[in-house]
């Protein structure tokens, strides 16, 4: 009897125990976590304020990227000698998505999971959409130098997106505009690269050339991106007997297309968007490129806060900035101005305050619309001339 | 009937650049049933190596031509010795093991060279330029076909022809087709089996590299990336025209070229890999083999 009472007692005791570990370490972790608080509300305002900046760092579309990280960071650098935004220190946290659509939500994910209050990024539209749901969700404020697609504002289904760049159907327009009216053209063919980006321009820009009576749309494709050779595209642009190509992509595919015309000698007029609008078309395409048509952002070189952003990254990095860079330096002033006028880091608060407060930018003074789209940013056409991009007076 | 001609052209194009790295895919398959996919690196670094060499020279003020065919060999020579060095580290030591096991290291040994070179060297697309001449005779047809497609076309002609000669008339292609057909029985009967798999590799791997030097002054450009798309294309046409067969793989490059331009030029680019692809898998379904490749059955 002695035996089986003790076996028991044994198991009883080895149960509660087991029990008092179960009920006793959550209650040691609350106390932990308990025993700070008192403390914390006197030294708050030193936790530091957290800027994401996300986009592609590396791979094709690197050079896109890279100027937005250097922005951000010297805007950030500037602010924390001058004590930061209401006293906080200003922390960034720098992630890439190499532009892919998939790998841009693990970015965003690692952002969220990073704590960071508001996000610079992300660089191209395909991975900007991806990444926007998981910003939503946990209520952080994204704001893109550089994604142009135009379901990202005007859906709706973003409230947490803002951007200070215009998009793709602002561009579109002016592509059409331009070749309509100052180039006087009437047959146009339209290429894309089949991606978010280019086949978003391109579609809007058929949709505007077919609601105008003077033009006509001969030809309409799609090519694959990183093809050995488009010969078989270019002869057909050649048999529609179109005056002008519109493109929509980036520039490996145009500076290719743009190439191959040309050797076949063809003096087809090339109209292109931001996506090519960037030194390496230039550099790749060479002699080929003189001529070709690109919309981007309106030159912004007499602003006097864009000569300072530049001098500074010419001081900081040796070199002139990339694409996107003066956007990315806006963003980042845009949305440090809104946590500290408003000096909160709370969604609605910063989304009020963007759409409020004017704030003097390097693209000039800028304040967002309900959508979520920058007023008092916009596009101008630039040629290729002499190895450079020059303006073109519309 | 200019169109069609211009069609037929870029499509030949399309498959002479096909043709020339799908050959290496295809000889290397034959030998030891191995799907190389490091082998459109080996293009790339070709490619790469060819551009250095011509940035090299064209300071110290050569002659274009002299420097095209210089670019060339180097390259050839480098590419060779990474086909060797990549035989040696990642696949001899899985010779015994899985098929599977040595399929998994080629696919990680074509990512570790792109990040290689993605690294080493840039990820912007660099502009090479076009060295090869204007031929005279081919001025009045230069709005068709430049003289840079027909040293395209006659360099993927010169070695298929080359590699069928050293196949099938060779002391060396003797050895390969007894590697090829039972390695265990040839190893016994003295053939020196690593030696015939690393002159395999070599080979495969220079002509990659010609591919690689003359593609991109087709295109005038290239980056760490180019050799991913164009080795998958060039696997494709490999698999469509029999892989392992010489003459397979050339056949199945001009074909899925011929296919891509007409349907292109005919139809839409938009769907152009899809139609590429259907085309492959209504050949594979009549001739699983592929159009010329022997079917044979397991060795058990």
């Amino acid at each position: 009897m002695k035996k089986p009472i003790g076996r028991f007692i044994v198991l009883v005791v080895a149960l509660a125990l087991a029990g008092l570990m179960i009920y006793g370490c959550p209650q040691q972790e609350e106390k932990k976590a308990e025993a700070p608080a008192p403390a914390a509300p006197a030294p708050e305002p030193v936790e530091p304020v957290k800027l994401g900046v996300a986009g592609a760092h590396s791979g094709d579309l690197a050079s896109y990227g890279i100027p937005s990280v250097r922005a951000a960071q010297l805007v950030v650098k500037q602010r924390n000698a001058m004590n930061g935004v209401g006293g906080r220190q200003i922390e960034v946290l720098v992630e890439d998505d190499v532009c892919k659509p998939e790998v841009a939500t693990n970015t965003a994910t690692k952002l969220v999971t990073d704590k960071a209050h508001v996000v610079v990024g992300h660089i191209c539209s395909g991975a900007t959409k991806s990444a926007l749901g998981i910003y939503k969700e946990s209520g952080i404020i994204a704001m893109s130098p550089s994604a142009t697609n135009p379901a990202l504002t005007q859906s709706g289904d973003y409230p947490n997106f803002f951007r200070t760049i215009a998009s793709d159907d602002a561009q579109a327009r002016l592509q059409v505009d331009f070749a309509l009216d100052k180039l006087g053209l009437t047959k146009l063919a339209v290429l894309h690269d089949k991606g978010d980006y280019g086949k978003g321009l391109a579609e809007f820009a058929k949709g505007f050339l077919e609601a105008d009576s003077r033009a006509e749309v001969v030809l309409y494709e799609g090519i694959t991106p990183g093809a050995v050779d488009y010969s078989a595209v270019v002869q057909k642009v050649k048999r529609s007997e179109a005056e002008a190509v519109i493109f929509g992509g980036y520039h490996p595919e145009a500076s290719k297309i743009v190439t191959q015309m040309r050797k076949k000698g063809m003096d087809t007029i090339f109209i292109s968007d931001d996506g090519v609008k960037d030194v390496t078309f230039i550099k790749v395409a060479g002699e080929f490129a003189e001529g070709v048509y690109a919309t981007g952002p309106v030159d912004t070189s007499k602003n006097p806060i864009a000569m300072e952003a530049i001098e500074a990254h010419k001081k900081e990095f040796g070199e002139d900035p990339g694409a996107f860079y003066l956007n990315a330096y806006a963003a980042t002033q845009a949305l440090l101005n809104a946590i500290e006028k408003s000096g909160s880091t709370d969604f609605d608060v910063l989304k009020q305050t963007l759409q409020n407060e004017w704030v003097a930018t390097p693209l000039g003074i800028i304040k967002f619309d309900e959508r979520g789209d920058a007023i008092g940013v916009g596009f101008a056409v630039y040629q290729v001339q002499g190895g450079d991009f020059a303006t073109i007076e519309m | 009937m200019d169109y069609f001609l211009e069609l037929f052209l870029g499509g030949l194009t399309r498959g002479s650049i096909y043709a020339l790295i799908a050959l290496g895919y295809t000889m290397v398959y034959g030998i030891i049933e191995l799907i190389n996919f490091a082998h459109g690196e080996i293009y790339m670094i070709g490619a790469f190596t060819g551009l250095i060499v011509i940035s090299v020279l064209t300071l110290l003020g050569w002659n274009t031509v002299a420097i095209i065919i210089i670019a060339a060999l180097v390259a050839m020579v480098y590419s060779a010795a990474y086909g060797y060095t990549i035989e040696k580290i990642a696949y001899k030591p899985l010779r015994g093991s899985q098929r599977l096991s040595a399929l998994i290291s080629a696919i990680g040994m074509s990512l570790f060279l792109q990040n290689y070179v993605l690294l080493a060297q840039t990820s912007n697309f660099l502009p090479f330029p076009n060295l090869i001449p204007e031929f005279g005779i081919v001025k009045p047809i230069e709005h068709i076909v430049r003289s840079t497609e027909i040293v395209i076309y006659i360099a993927a002609a010169l070695v298929m022809v080359g590699l069928t000669v050293l196949i099938k008339f060779t002391r060396m292609g003797k050895a390969m087709r007894a590697v090829a057909q039972d390695r265990d029985m040839a190893m016994l009967v003295g053939v020196d089996v690593n030696r015939v798999i690393s002159f395999t590799f070599v080979i495969g791997s220079s002509i990659a590299a010609l591919g690689g030097v003359l593609v991109a002054s087709h295109i005038g450009q290239v980056n760490y990336y180019v050799g991913f798309i164009a080795g998958i294309k060039a696997f494709v046409a490999a698999v469509l025209g029999g892989i392992g067969s010489m003459p397979g793989a050339v056949l199945g490059s001009l074909v899925l070229g011929w296919t891509e331009s007409f349907f292109t030029g005919y139809i839409s680019s938009d769907y152009e890999d899809v139609f590429a692809f259907v085309f492959l898998v209504l050949i594979l379904i009549f001739r699983p083999a592929g159009i010329l490749g022997r079917s044979q059955t397991d060795k058990v």
